[in-house]
């Protein structure tokens, strides 16, 4: 599970995520949505360790992530929005190094690494170099590589940019079957649809702060008026759904 | 098949789309604006890093001046050749640096000119070739010359004060300087066009590295084989005056370097000649019109194949699995960090290409000592354990620079992937040791190597030759903590090519920190050396006391210089939020 207590990042004068509580309990694949620069990012970021909080606290699998910082993240899978990873090392040879990071490797680690290749069509470039992947197959060994340790929380940032549909439609099959196994994944995206079919729960996050969080109905019930995802979304978050376009394009 | 015909502008017209392209300026002015934000940027310990800057600059600015102007000054006071010396001199330190702007230039070119980060916006906009080209040159003008200047500097400084060269003097500095930084930019920047459009796209990159290491090696062995020290020793020609003639002669007519050099000189000389500013100013004009030329041939098509995309298989080495099964007993996740450095390092061929411009260095190194004269007439057993000793500080220089090479670019190169390596339960400190120790190794067995070569030459005793494996053990570890405590301190985690690291703000800091960490250690064992040296001349026996006392604070010196930094590497990473 994940508890996030008054979460707050700041940046000089400006506040990225402003005092976020939040409670994921394990089996639950939760979204987080928002519009651009809403904080989504800065808060997985905390969560995966890479930014310190300003103040808060964060528990992975009931551990806290300041007082005991390699256990709490010896149970965490994270996958960042860019793919940046070593070009210099072949596909196979880069699941191996992240299960190295987790203390993990023999037989088991060859078996999983060559299975998740294997579903995201990946295993005719196992030996080849990462430089010569294009984006999307990058995406999908990351996603491999956060899988390889078999993490109890996995946290996702935007995790169907640059898929195709097949890969897309086998992460959303993975993700699902993850937690009905009991674990539990935080994933933010903009794609509305993707959290709609996919999510238990979702929370609106808006200038660093949630704005809402329930199940889908919960907001529907809450932006009254019902409607899709889409339409709740922009109630909750005040935007504007589109200008008029002629109007902008005739500025 | 449609013919086209080429529509020449009149003089003095612009064509129409240069009209209506943005201006140069509108093309730069994202640099300049970036340049001017970055001082008032917020960056965590800016103003420790000035500081440190500052210090080491200042410290090694008046180390090159007080040098230099000491030198000039005895220079001074020898009638007939003194100015003669020390316009070759200056010639000969020109004539290096203009290799070194080539060389630098060729590598910046292939950054600013092809793989860039603005070039997809820039190629994209309607701006014309002349001033992409224009924009581009003044770029890789401004990033590959800006060290050369900062050395510069105090060298005609020092010129200037001690042969008088009154208040125009800084003027005419940089009327000759300004052309001979632009000239070896413009055929850099060309050199580097042509090779993106020779050689088989995906390797370009590949390809440029070692052409770049080739002639780098090629420079170092020219310059062996040329054997300056000649001229250091008059007594080598026949007679003063075929010693004279051989100072008047020109060393290279027709470099930049000569041309700018008998400027400088013939104002100091207060007999200003006018032709070597002529020669330097028009080369540089004719240069960047080809220059220019050739960029509107085939920058579009080069651009084009540098764009591709790079290696795809690799060969399964066993060396990776002896290392491995080599390593278990450290743990998985030690073995796993090792493993990754050596792949990183053995495939990145911009890495592994500067393996041969450190064996040209080592053979130049150990051919140098070879031919010492130290075993003629008058050589003392004092002058033979003390040039030994002096072998260390060279050394440690080509230490220092491999360091900078190799171990000082590995956190900087570390930048895009951090988010990994911070997600996983992985210790910075554990990161930065593994870094450690894959530098430091191959380090040490190679200065071991090199001092125990060059010891056996030059038939040193026992004593100076444990002093020597002492001090080169510890100086290693010492410039490898240095290096990586400066690669954290100076990060460069944007750069789009890795040749580029090395010469960065932070590398040039890290040598001169590694400068003065060789100076101290020496002067500390100096006088442990020179007790034992006169003792053997006088057959006394040291005192313990005092040999201890050098040896040991040195080897303090370079165990706080190996910890430290990487104490403070280890803080500034898990800080770092990337």
């Amino acid at each position: 599970m994940i508890e996030l207590k008054s979460l707050t990042k700041k940046y000089g004068s400006f506040t990225a995520v402003d005092s976020i509580d939040l409670s994921v309990p394990d089996g639950e694949l939760f979204g987080f949505l928002g519009p651009n620069g809403a904080g989504k990012t800065t808060t997985l970021r905390m969560i995966a360790g890479i930014l310190q909080p300003t103040s808060g606290t964060i528990h992975l699998a009931g551990i806290d992530l300041a007082k005991d910082p390699l256990a709490a993240k010896s149970k965490l899978g994270f996958i960042p929005d860019r793919p940046f990873i070593y070009d210099k090392l072949t596909g196979a040879e880069f699941l191996r190094f992240v299960a190295g990071l987790y203390g993990q490797d023999g037989d088991k680690v060859e078996h999983r690494g060559r299975e998740l290749m294997a579903l995201f069509d990946l295993e005719d470039w196992a030996d080849e170099l990462v430089e010569s992947y294009s984006h999307g197959m990058r995406q999908k060994l990351i996603i491999s590589s956060a899988f390889i340790h078999r993490p109890e929380v996995i946290v996702v940032d935007e995790p169907m940019v640059g898929l195709d549909p097949k890969a897309a439609r086998i992460l959303k099959d993975l993700f699902r079957e993850y937690v009905r196994r009991g674990h539990t994944i935080m994933m933010s995206t903009h794609t509305l649809e993707v959290a709609e079919a996919l999510c238990d729960r979702v929370a609106i996050i808006q200038h660093g702060k949630i704005r809402s969080v329930g199940t889908i109905q919960d907001l529907r019930d809450e932006a009254t008026g019902g409607g899709g995802l889409e339409e709740i979304f922009l109630k909750l978050t005040g935007e504007r759904a589109a200008r008029d376009a002629m109007e902008v394009l005739d500025a | 098949m449609t013919s086209r015909t080429l529509e020449i502008p009149a003089i003095g017209v612009a064509p129409k789309e240069m009209r209506d392209s943005p201006s140069l300026r509108h093309v730069l002015s994202p640099k300049i604006i970036s340049a001017r934000a970055r001082p008032l940027g917020k960056t965590e310990n800016k103003s420790g890093r000035i500081v440190l800057f500052t210090l080491i600059g200042g410290v090694f600015w008046l180390f090159v001046f007080g040098l230099l102007y000491r030198l000039l000054r005895y220079f001074h006071g020898i009638p007939e050749i003194g100015a003669l010396l020390a316009g070759k001199l200056l010639g000969v330190m020109l004539v290096s640096l203009f290799g070194i702007l080539i060389l630098s230039n060729v590598v910046t070119a292939l950054s600013s000119f092809f793989l860039a980060k603005d070039l997809d916006l820039l190629v994209a906009a309607p701006v014309d070739w002349l001033r992409l080209y224009g924009a581009k040159l003044l770029e890789t003008t401004v990033h590959s010359s800006w060290m050369v200047v900062l050395i510069a500097t105090p060298v005609l400084t020092a010129y200037g004060i001690s042969y008088e060269g009154g208040f125009l003097f800084p003027l005419v500095a940089v009327v000759a300087m300004l052309p001979f930084l632009f000239i070896p930019a413009a055929i850099g920047s060309a050199i580097t066009l042509l090779l993106v459009n020779i050689f088989p796209a995906r390797r370009t990159r590949d390809i440029l590295s070692v052409i770049a290491v080739l002639s780098a090696a090629g420079v170092v062995l020219v310059l062996r084989l040329v054997r300056p020290e000649r001229l250091a020793r008059p007594e080598g020609f026949r007679s003063l005056v075929g010693f004279i003639s051989a100072l008047r002669t020109p060393t290279s007519p027709w470099m930049p370097s000569e041309w700018a050099a008998q400027g400088i000189m013939s104002w100091l000389g207060k007999d200003p000649e006018m032709l070597p500013f002529y020669l330097l100013w028009s080369t540089a004009a004719v240069a960047i019109v080809f220059g220019a030329l050739l960029h509107r041939w085939l920058y579009t098509r080069g651009f084009s194949k540098a764009q591709e995309s790079g290696e795809r298989l690799v060969r399964q080495g066993g060396a990776g699995r002896v290392v491995g099964r080599l390593l278990t007993p450290w743990g998985v996740m030690r073995r796993e960090l090792v493993l990754k450095e050596m792949r990183l390092f053995f495939r990145d061929t911009t890495q592994w290409s500067q393996l041969i411009l450190l064996t040209v260095l080592v053979v130049v190194y150990v051919f140098n000592i070879k031919f010492l004269p130290i075993h003629g007439e008058g050589v003392t057993f004092f002058l033979a354990n003390i040039i030994p000793f002096v072998n260390l500080i060279l050394a440690g220089f080509v230490l220092a620079s491999i360091a900078a090479r190799f171990i000082f670019p590995g956190i900087s190169l570390e930048g895009r992937t951090l988010w990994l390596l911070r997600s996983s339960p992985l210790e910075m400190r554990q990161l930065l040791w593994s870094k450690f120790w894959v530098g430091t190794i191959p380090l040490l067995v190679l200065a071991l190597v090199l001092v125990f070569a060059t010891d056996v030459l030059l038939e040193v005793s026992g004593f100076m030759m444990a002093v020597s494996v002492f001090t080169i053990t510890m100086m290693t570890f010492a410039i490898a903590g240095l290096a990586l405590g400066f690669g954290a301190l100076f990060p460069k985690f944007n750069t789009e090519n890795a040749a580029q690291i090395p010469t960065s703000f932070g590398g040039l800091v890290l040598m001169m920190a590694s400068v003065a960490l060789i100076a101290l250690v020496i002067m500390i064992e100096a006088r442990p050396v020179y007790l034992y040296a006169a003792s053997n001349l006088l057959h006394t026996k040291p005192t313990v006391a005092g040999l201890w006392l050098g040896f040991g604070g040195a080897g303090l010196l370079c165990l706080a210089a190996t910890f430290v930094p990487i104490r403070i590497a280890v803080k500034r990473m898990k800080e770092l939020e990337r």
